[in-house]
């Protein structure tokens, strides 16, 4: 049966939430999250989703995206690289097995490894609890593999979920989820078991959403990730925020989009209360410091602020 | 209804590509290319124009900035057309006056019906790149491979009746079936444009050895940015530059990029887009170490490394 509502979270409102203190007083927790990704060109059907817009092979959309592991990759990570900032890579772990050469590279980087399922072209959606269950499996047996990394984080291929997804991400040790946007803080998610809590990742400053769906410059992009990072900044100062930039080599690592990001991120680097860290770092130090006075906290308002009648 | 196990089986999940029409490599691991006389950045402009047939139908999908308003749709068809008849010699004069090697993707329907604009195109010296029958027809599985190997058969010859002598292949959409590289490699064609998957020219294999893919970025084409992302004319011109320089950076460090820019007639030759575009062209063509190239002049170039 459908649901009203999520269930995943409590109403915690901006002003009435126990503050958060990140390490060395930083006023923002700052994470880059450059999605590494596998589209098949020939994708079998999910009910729910079409893989491409175009009947297989829909070589104009496969083209655009294998662009990012051919080119774009490299360049967005040379200049990560030369500027000292880590990625998480939300990574579809078949590239593990397609392109060993980009994970490597992360590796040797000390980029973090979380999950964006196993293709972007295979969603969870209409699978069972069972085939989830291995779909999960897979992609924490696969980044293992391959960089000796345990799964922290997780971001659904297509940000596509089932009710249940939350709950077997936590069952498996899976300590954050990027799925979900209605906040600038991370949050503890309602799950059977575990302590899974959701870590800030916007669609905002996502370059996807940015360049394809917002359709603006890269100029632009550049100007709203600095203000974006202005308001926080000012806002962390009272309770420490997160902020996330989402990257697609596809598109950030266009020769003509990469400077202004670089423009941004140098901006960013700039101020001295900025943690410059990973999701799975701020996951980590929210669920051992904060996750439990969220809960309580939450329970308090639920009782103080209970509805008439 | 449940998905099938099937859906949790991977077939082509191994080392390199899922697919086996070029093969797998990384940045580092491609040849070093150089171009004539020291240059850093080839530019390769091209135009493209596009016969869209009134009572073309919806499936098997719409190209962007197609015919999509219901029959008969004189909106898009004539937006379109005017850029066969107006915008493209606003851009040849444009392009002339720069002194730019051009290349122009040209609908072999177009060539039959408008003798004089492939004869003019000829007289400018212009490449001439296949760009299939007409916007109608689109390459994909839903057409057989001897009806699509008719379809590249006729593009030729009517191009070739018209006077024009093609290597390249540009797809209308850029869309291709399962067997379009294979038939065109057989058509005898050098290169193709239909995938925006590299910044250099690299080899297709296996059914399609022998033709070349030429980098061709979508991404900075006028019917992205202008068309389908609204952004102004000045916007786009930025990009062009700032997407030169970037190349240009890589160049002086790594190796020898194409910068490769298309324009449609009926979107860049619109008379207030003009002035921003060519001036940045104008400032790339001033630049040092930049040459100006068709793509059969490319192609030749990287066939030609030592």
């Amino acid at each position: 049966m459908k649901r009203s509502e999520p269930g995943l979270y409590d109403y915690l409102p901006l002003t009435s939430r126990p503050a958060i203190r990140w390490p060395n007083g930083a006023h923002v927790a700052f994470w880059v999250a450059p999605n590494i990704e596998f589209y098949e060109l020939h994708p079998p059907p999910n009910m729910s989703k079409n893989a491409w817009v175009r009947p297989n092979p829909d070589v104009l959309n496969y083209s655009w995206r294998d662009y990012g592991n051919r080119a774009g990759v490299w360049r967005m990570i040379d200049a990560m690289k030369e500027l000292g900032v880590r990625g998480s890579v939300s990574l579809n772990v078949a590239v593990c097995d397609h392109h060993p050469e980009i994970i490597r590279r992360c590796v040797e980087l000390d980029w973090e490894l979380f999950s964006h399922g196993i293709y972007n072209t295979r969603f969870v959606l209409n699978m069972s609890i069972e085939q989830e269950q291995i779909f999960i499996r897979d992609v924490i047996d696969t980044i293992y593999q391959a960089s000796g990394q345990k799964v922290d984080g997780w971001l659904s291929p297509s940000v596509s979920n089932n009710p249940w997804t939350m709950d077997l991400l936590a069952e498996n040790g899976v300590t954050y989820t990027c799925d979900l946007f209605h906040d600038d803080q991370p949050m503890p998610v309602r799950t059977e078991t575990g302590r899974l809590c959701s870590i800030p990742y916007s669609l905002e400053m996502n370059d996807v959403i940015a360049y394809t769906r917002a359709m603006k410059t890269p100029r632009e992009y550049g100007r709203m990730i600095k203000a974006q990072f202005d308001q926080l900044y000012a806002e962390g100062e009272e309770s420490g925020m997160v902020m996330c930039v989402p990257l697609h080599p596809y598109l950030i690592g266009q020769p003509h989009r990469l400077e202004p990001l670089l423009e941004a991120l140098d901006y960013i680097k700039s101020h001295d209360k900025v943690w410059l860290t990973t999701g799975r770092e701020i996951a980590h130090w929210y669920r051992d410091h904060y996750y439990d006075d969220a809960v309580a906290h939450a329970k308090i308002l639920r009782t103080s602020h209970a509805p008439a009648g | 209804m449940p998905l099938p196990d099937e859906y949790l089986v991977y077939l082509r999940r191994g080392y390199g590509m899922d697919h086996d029409f070029y093969e797998w490599s990384t940045w580092s691991q491609r040849p070093k290319i150089t171009w004539p006389d020291g240059a850093r950045v080839a530019l390769w402009v091209n135009v493209v124009l596009e016969q869209f047939p009134l009572d073309t139908e919806k499936t098997p999908f719409s190209v962007p900035l197609g015919l999509e308003r219901p029959y008969p749709d004189y909106w898009n068809y004539t937006l379109r057309d005017y850029g066969n008849r107006v915008g493209c010699y606003r851009l040849f004069r444009m392009l002339d006056n720069l002194g730019i090697k051009t290349s122009v993707a040209m609908n072999a329907a177009l060539a039959q019906s408008t003798p004089f604009l492939i004869q003019d195109i000829i007289a400018r010296g212009y490449e001439v790149i296949a760009h299939g029958l007409d916007m109608a027809h689109l390459h994909t599985n839903a057409t057989s491979e001897e009806d699509e190997r008719e379809w590249i058969r006729r593009s030729l010859e009517m191009l070739r009746r018209a006077g024009a002598n093609p290597t390249g292949w540009l797809s209308p959409g850029q869309s291709q079936s399962d067997h379009t590289l294979k038939l065109l490699a057989e058509a005898g064609l050098e290169y193709c444009c239909d995938w925006s998957n590299d910044d250099m020219p690299y080899p297709f294999t296996g059914p399609a050895s022998g033709l070349v893919s030429l980098p061709y970025p979508f991404e900075l084409s006028d019917v992205y940015c202008m068309g389908l992302w609204h952004q102004t004319a000045v916007e786009f011109a930025e990009q062009i530059l700032d997407r030169f320089h970037a190349l240009n950076a890589e160049a002086t460090k790594e190796s020898c990029r194409v910068l490769a820019l298309t324009l449609h007639a009926s979107i860049s030759g619109q008379p207030y887009r003009v002035k921003p575009i060519q001036e940045a062209l104008s400032a790339i063509m001033k630049h040092e170490g930049v040459w100006s190239a068709k793509p059969g002049a490319i192609l030749q170039a990287v066939r030609s490394q030592p």
